[in-house]
């Protein structure tokens, strides 16, 4: 059927009125919008509620996708735009970074053997600053290069990998107090 | 050492949990909902070149102005981009409940969002930028998102304003000083292009007036300066509406009159073009209440320069000429810090208003807010009963700095305008003026958006057309033609695209409209296809449409609806539109003419071979008294505009 057409291709012809394109197109990539999703808000239920939100608005917003960006490319941007909206109607930045937080709870409760990690992992995101949590989601989670971040995140490849250098930084200032596994 | 990120990553992954199975199946579902309603509000299978379906996530007026974001919008320095996500924030602005009046929403739109989503997906729809086609380093980066409060200035400054001095017609003032514009930011607001309708199948049209002048005054820019003006910043009816019309005053106690005529159409033998003009009441002027003003002046850095913060210093300079000693004052400046310059003062301590003007100096960057919130705040403490207060908004778009939610700019100015403050924008400058903004700002703050890029203009807007900027005689005035499809096969609106009303809106006293002032016009045209007329453009229907049920030989039925200023509910006036083709006056003429320019500097598809040369001799047989020179002006500018074409 359609297991060979391009994403591309795809969101080409489910700009144009294409439904089975459409719901192919969702299909193949839901669950990785999902886990992107999961990176840049650190919490399950946070998470489903954004991959919903932009699976929904996506009809409307693919008229205005072109050919020429990736696919992937950019449905990342869309994520990461709509991850920026949410955050930004919860105000502050010490809420939005409760997503880890509170999944760090969650965690804790039901995993004793991932707890160290899991610890680690949440008070780590959590002790990050936006931008660089965002750029770790599709580095890191998502294994985009420096050039495809970038694109993602509408900056130049430099400041991808200036952050990626200042992360690292603060992640071995952080070291000491966290404990690395 | 390891590398950290190596261990974050692991750590990620790990974390990761898989998508629940049961969200998922709804989402998809939902989502898969979401796409066939916006294919069911899609025109057909093929999108309608006229009115594409990618305007489908618009929800509102200050939603059309996404549109702005061209591709060459994109390619424009910071500023722009800064104007670009204080716009794309407009349309959720009014999505709250509310209990004032709603902002206008845009036909063809409102169906397109899935409504479950509304809430949390309204906002991101639109502040995704366009995809990966924008130079990198333009794309709102998350920290120009969260800081990107800033709105871009906005040239729009209240219109024409029938003079509170009409006695003597004032020369113009100078020649416009040609100003080339600097790096290109600029944001205008506009819509495609009306499209043909089918009487029979779409017999009611139906918008909000519009009593700008902004887009005049940006294109004559433009012109002088040596090129034709960018389609979008060209409004047909801004332009129209420019110019002063010999209509009838309304009787005694009517707040405006209506005045219907029918002419043949310049660019096409087969068609009729209907003009429906609004006179509104010109109440003596020594009758007007005391009018308290608060000018609320950027002076910004980019505000510096003789066009900028001189021409804006010497254009108040003029105005308050045109006060009486029983008004207030008072000047709050906004750049860097908001400052209260000039504490009310009665107009007829001219010494003290002069000097304050006199030592405005530009410097700093831009925080509008924190500005606007000063002005309206000076403009409550001034108001007394039954008098008029107005902010005067004069910037040339810089709105950067400052707090920085623009939603919260928007929804406060809307919120203001309940409170009885009238919020009109003068816009100065060209080069990083945002045009679309300001022109939102004014349509939320109940206000009039001019440009002012001469003394001359300056003179029109603040001297000669004073009253009607400052004084409104009605508010949300709508309009709504029926054309009988006995008569009419087809007819098209000509401008007024970014004031389109849904047909239900109309009768719906909440929903937001323009404002008429006194003594303003307000012309709309319509180019109307008779029955039967072989320059129809669409085949009729072969099974044919039902049977009108009416046998009236008019040609369409005018419904007008208004409210009196500072009243919640609506009254409405009909009016039949006779069949009825009359020999076309200077003034009918006229506006043809300029309907033409606005059309081929639009580049429409319906003019045919008439072009430039055409307009300049319709026009120029057609300038009649033209007390204040502004056609004589115009016929000027489209000789330029013919030299430009090739």
């Amino acid at each position: 059927m359609r297991m060979n057409t391009s994403d591309e291709d795809l969101a080409a012809a489910a700009a144009s009125g294409d439904r089975a394109a459409f719901a192919a197109l969702l299909e193949r990539r839901y669950d990785a919008l999902f886990a992107l999703c999961f990176r840049l808000t650190g919490a399950r239920a946070e998470a489903e509620d954004l991959t919903q939100d932009i699976c929904l608005a996506l009809p409307a917003k693919l008229a205005r996708y072109e050919s020429r960006a990736r696919f992937t490319t950019w449905l990342y941007r869309v994520a990461v735009n709509a991850a920026h909206d949410r955050r930004r109607r919860r105000a502050t930045h010490a809420k939005a970074a409760a997503g880890w937080g509170d999944w760090e709870i969650a965690r804790q409760a039901e995993m004793a053997e991932a707890k160290v990690q899991a610890d680690w992992l949440a008070a780590t995101m959590a002790a990050l600053p936006d931008e660089l949590r965002d750029t770790l989601a599709l580095t890191l989670g998502e294994e985009l290069t420096h050039a495809e971040a970038a694109e993602v995140l509408g900056i130049a490849p430099g400041t991808v990998s200036w952050r990626l250098s200042e992360a690292r930084r603060l992640l071995r200032a952080l070291a000491p107090k966290e404990g690395t596994p | 050492m390891t590398d950290p990120l190596d261990d974050l990553r692991d750590a990620m992954r790990r974390a990761t949990p898989a998508p629940d199975s049961a969200r998922r199946a709804e989402t998809l579902a939902r989502a898969q909902e979401s796409f066939d309603r916006l294919q069911e509000s899609r025109p057909g299978p093929r999108p309608n070149p006229v009115r594409p379906g990618r305007w489908a996530d618009i929800r509102n007026g200050a939603g059309m102005m996404l549109n702005t974001l061209s591709s060459r919008g994109a390619l424009a320095a910071t500023t722009a981009l800064a104007a670009c996500v204080l716009l794309v924030a407009l349309p959720s602005l009014n999505l709250g409940p509310t209990s004032g009046p709603v902002p206008p929403r845009v036909p063809d739109g409102t169906e397109a969002m899935p409504a479950s989503a509304d809430d949390a997906a309204a906002p991101m729809v639109d502040a995704a930028p366009p995809p990966a086609p924008a130079p990198q380093s333009l794309a709102p980066s998350a920290e120009r998102m969260s800081r990107g409060l800033a709105l871009p200035p906005g040239a729009a400054a209240p219109k024409a304003m029938p003079g509170v001095v009409m006695a003597e017609p004032p020369a113009l003032l100078a020649e416009p000083p040609v100003m080339l514009p600097e790096a290109d930011t600029e944001a205008f607001a506009n819509a495609d292009p009306n499209p043909v309708k089918v009487a029979a199948e779409d017999p009611v049209s139906t918008f909000s007036i519009d009593t700008d002048t902004a887009s005049w005054a940006v294109i004559r820019q433009s012109i002088m300066a040596g090129a034709l003006p960018p389609k979008d910043a060209v409004r047909i009816e801004e332009m129209v509406n420019y110019f002063p019309y010999a209509y009838p005053a309304p009787e005694a106690d009517a707040a405006f009159r209506p005045v219907v005529s029918l002419s043949e159409t310049p660019w096409n033998p087969g068609t009729r073009l209907l003009r429906i003009g609004l006179q509104g009441a010109l109440p003596a002027v020594a009758d007007r209440p005391p009018l308290n003003l608060v000018f609320l002046i950027d002076t910004s850095g980019s505000m510096q320069g003789p066009d900028r913060l001189g021409l804006l210093v010497q254009s108040f300079r003029l105005m308050l000429s045109q006060l009486r000693p029983e008004d207030e004052v008072a000047i709050v400046t906004y750049a860097g810090s908001a400052g209260l310059v000039l504490p009310p003062t009665l107009a007829g301590e001219r010494g003290r208003i002069l000097a304050a003007l006199d030592g405005l100096t530009a410097g700093g960057s831009t925080a509008g807010q924190d500005g606007l919130r000063q002005a309206y705040a000076t403009a409550e403490e001034m108001a007394k009963d039954g008098e008029v207060s107005r902010i005067l908004l004069a910037t040339d778009g810089d709105f950067n700095v400052g707090p920085s939610d623009p939603e919260a700019l928007k929804d406060y100015v809307a919120g203001k305008r309940e409170s009885g403050t009238y919020l009109s924008v003068l816009g100065f400058g060209r080069g990083n003026l945002d045009d679309a903004t300001m022109q939102a700002l004014a349509q939320n703050g109940n206000g009039t958006a001019a440009y002012i890029d001469t003394l001359s203009e300056a003179q029109k807007v603040l001297v000669d057309q004073l009253t009607g900027a400052l004084f409104p005689i009605a508010d949300d005035v709508k309009v709504q033609v029926e054309f009988n499809p006995a008569t009419v096969a087809e007819y098209r609106l000509i401008g007024y695209e970014t004031r389109a009303l849904l047909r239900e809106d109309f009768n719906n006293d909440r929903v937001d409209a323009g404002e008429i002032g006194a003594g303003h016009q307000v012309t709309a045209l319509y180019e109307v296809t008779p029955k039967g007329s072989p320059a129809r453009l669409t085949d009729p229907l072969h099974f044919g449409t039902a049977p009108a049920t009416s046998d009236s030989t008019d040609l369409a039925f005018l419904r007008l609806r208004w409210k009196a200023p500072g009243t919640a509910e609506s009254r409405l006036s009909e009016t039949a539109i006779p069949d009825t083709v009359t020999a076309p006056d200077d003034d009918a003429r006229f506006a043809a003419a300029i309907a033409g320019f606005g059309q081929l500097l639009r580049g429409s598809a319906y003019l045919g071979n008439w072009g430039f040369g055409d307009a300049v001799a319709l026009a120029q047989g057609a300038t009649g008294e033209d007390p204040y020179g502004y056609r004589h002006e115009a016929v000027k500018l489209m000789r330029l505009a013919e030299s430009m074409e090739h």
